[in-house]
């Protein structure tokens, strides 16, 4: 009964309160009972979501011999890669552009560059429903080239995210530091590796996860620019719930959660707490 | 330190922004201004679309039928952003108080569900709320509870427990909303909180104001800038949801995306959703300019 002979609460500890603790426990509850009811039922021997009737994997084999549901996952997972490693580089020079130079104009383009953060999703799938229908993209590339088009859309909602996150890191950096380096005799590239490169790294990383999570979440835009043969585990996952509800779909569901949670341990590893709130 | 002239440089300013420039250029400016003058066009035959420059498509978008649905999301999005300020604001204030070692749990803990797919998330919540799921069940159980402390009393029991409708309504698109957006208002709320003077609030309380008047008077106040950061970052996604109404609503909580989805997807009447969907931007920016005004205002007054 250790807790019960608690230092009696300072004025300012409101999270000591009674009511305070209830209010997180409830909300908490509310966050995850969802889930972790969904992710208890992936193991359920029964057809339907309602009752418990003994533990079975056999929905986690019929999801993983579902070809399109794992074909999903893979195209969801190449494309999330692509988007990723794209916008980190595209994001990392808008924001150096926009840190390091001045030039006219320089406030629409830092306004446009931000401009699909604000964007409705909506809107931006129908700009590339309609601009990909206009450019006549082709749909029947063979793979990977066929996940081109959403791995574009995926981009360019992507990488004001990153600039975003490295712009704010760079605001930190000291440029003496890379003048200093030049004066010793580096060249701007070397400069740029050796010096400027390192200290963007944690905002690198921060962006990253922060991309690939976006691109691997994305339903909406990649709904108005997936062919009819290229599909992503949102859009086959939408379909299964739309069409009927299967424990399949939680078994699915439990597995793109652990992905989830091992990348996120994986960043917190890497990063520390502090800095994942930061680049939020 | 000065940023540097671009002429200044001009090799290194073309190294790093041709590529970023070329690109919202070419994929996204461009499919935006073909959007926009999808708007003022018109469907001539089956496939083929003509730039006219008629207003049509905007007139007929203030239509009464319209115009109600731009008004029901907007009220839809109004609501979940006050629920979510209500609930997320003991949580944000939690946040700021914990002691050391608890707060990165708890906001690993808010987090956790921000960074899992927002499919999976509704999906998970629409099994709880279903005829048969655990919300009806827990609702059932407190009636019965209720029931018999009043047979108990003497009084005459309820009626039995029949499951209510908690899917394919009004209520589960809001509350579909709040669930996935309340770690969007804790952030930034927490994000302000942490920035405030603690001894500011203990002065309060020193001085013999109250909590629940230092909240008022010194918290919320200072915690403003954290409140509209919050507000907008709620606001704006919430009036554009999709997946949400889609999946939970019934036939009459639809949203604006529903309507701009069904004109592309089903409809085919490409420039009307073109319009609808400028419609939800200009909104957007109204949004933000209202923001940016309330931003000068204050900052005048300082």
């Amino acid at each position: 009964m250790a807790w019960l002979r608690q230092t009696p609460r300072a004025p300012l500890e409101y999270t000591r309160t009674l009511w305070m603790r209830s209010w997180i426990a409830a909300v908490l509850v509310f966050l995850y009972a969802p889930l972790l009811v969904l992710m208890i039922f992936s193991f359920n021997d029964s057809r339907r979501n309602v009752v418990w009737r003994g533990f079975t994997t056999k929905y986690y084999e019929k999801a993983l011999n579902n070809d399109t549901l794992v074909e999903a996952l893979i195209n969801s997972l190449t494309i999330a890669a692509l988007a990723t490693a794209a916008s980190l580089v595209i994001g990392a020079m808008a924001a150096i552009m926009l840190w390091r130079f001045r030039f006219r104009l320089k406030g629409v383009v830092d306004g446009t560059i931000s401009l699909p953060i604000i964007v409705p999703e909506i809107c931006l799938g129908v700009a590339m429903l309609i601009f990909f229908a206009w450019v006549e993209w082709p749909n029947n590339l063979i793979w990977p080239l066929n996940l081109g088009a959403i791995t574009i859309a995926h981009i360019t909602f992507c990488f004001p995210f990153v600039t975003m996150v490295v712009r704010s890191r760079l605001a930190s950096f000291n440029k003496e530091e890379e003048e200093a380096a030049k004066d010793l005799g580096a060249s701007d590239w070397q400069a740029f590796k050796d010096v400027l490169l390192p200290h963007m790294r944690p905002a690198l990383v921060a962006g990253a996860l922060l991309a690939f999570t976006l691109s691997l979440d994305d339903f909406v835009i990649t709904f108005f620019t997936s062919g009819p043969d290229t599909i992503t585990f949102p859009v086959k996952v939408y379909s299964m719930v739309r069409f009927s509800v299967t424990p399949e779909v939680n078994a699915a569901s439990t597995l793109l959660i652990i992905i989830t949670v091992v990348l996120t341990a994986i960043a917190l590893r890497v990063q520390g707490t502090k800095n994942l709130s930061v680049s939020h | 330190m000065a940023e540097q002239d671009w002429k200044a440089d001009k090799k290194a300013f073309w190294a790093v922004s041709s590529v970023p420039l070329l690109w919202t250029l070419l994929l996204f400016l461009v499919p935006m201004s073909f959007v926009w003058l999808y708007s003022f066009g018109s469907n001539v035959g089956l496939t083929e679309i003509e730039i006219s420059g008629t207003l049509d498509n905007y007139k007929r978008a203030i239509e009464w039928l319209y115009l109600s649905i731009f008004l029901k999301s907007f009220a839809v999005a109004a609501l979940v952003t006050v629920i979510c300020l209500i609930v997320g604001f003991p949580i944000a204030m939690a946040l700021t108080f914990a002691s050391e070692k608890w707060r990165p749990w708890l906001l690993l803990a808010i987090m956790l569900p921000f960074w899992t797919n927002l499919l999976i998330r509704t999906y998970a919540l629409m099994i709880m709320l279903g005829s048969q799921g655990y919300a009806n069940k827990t609702l059932g159980w407190l009636w019965e509870s209720a029931s018999w402390i009043k047979a108990l009393v003497g009084m005459q029991p309820f009626p039995a427990w029949e499951p209510v409708q908690l899917l394919y309504n009004n209520f589960a698109v809001v509350l579909g909303l709040v669930y996935v957006h309340l770690p969007f208002m804790v952030l930034p709320l927490y994000a302000a909180l942490d920035r405030l003077d603690k001894s500011l609030i203990e002065a309060s309380l020193d001085l013999g104001a109250g909590h629940l008047r230092t909240f008022l008077k010194v918290v919320m106040p200072l915690a403003m800038p954290g409140v509209i950061a919050g507000v907008m970052i709620t606001l704006i996604p919430a009036l554009g949801a999709y997946l949400t109404p889609d999946l939970m609503g019934g036939t009459d909580s639809q949203m604006i995306a529903n309507v701009i989805e069904r004109q592309f997807k089903r409809a085919n009447d490409w420039p009307f959703g073109a319009a609808l969907s400028f419609l939800l931007i200009y909104a957007m920016f109204i949004l933000i300019a209202l923001q940016g005004l309330r931003r000068n205002k204050s900052g005048e007054a300082r």
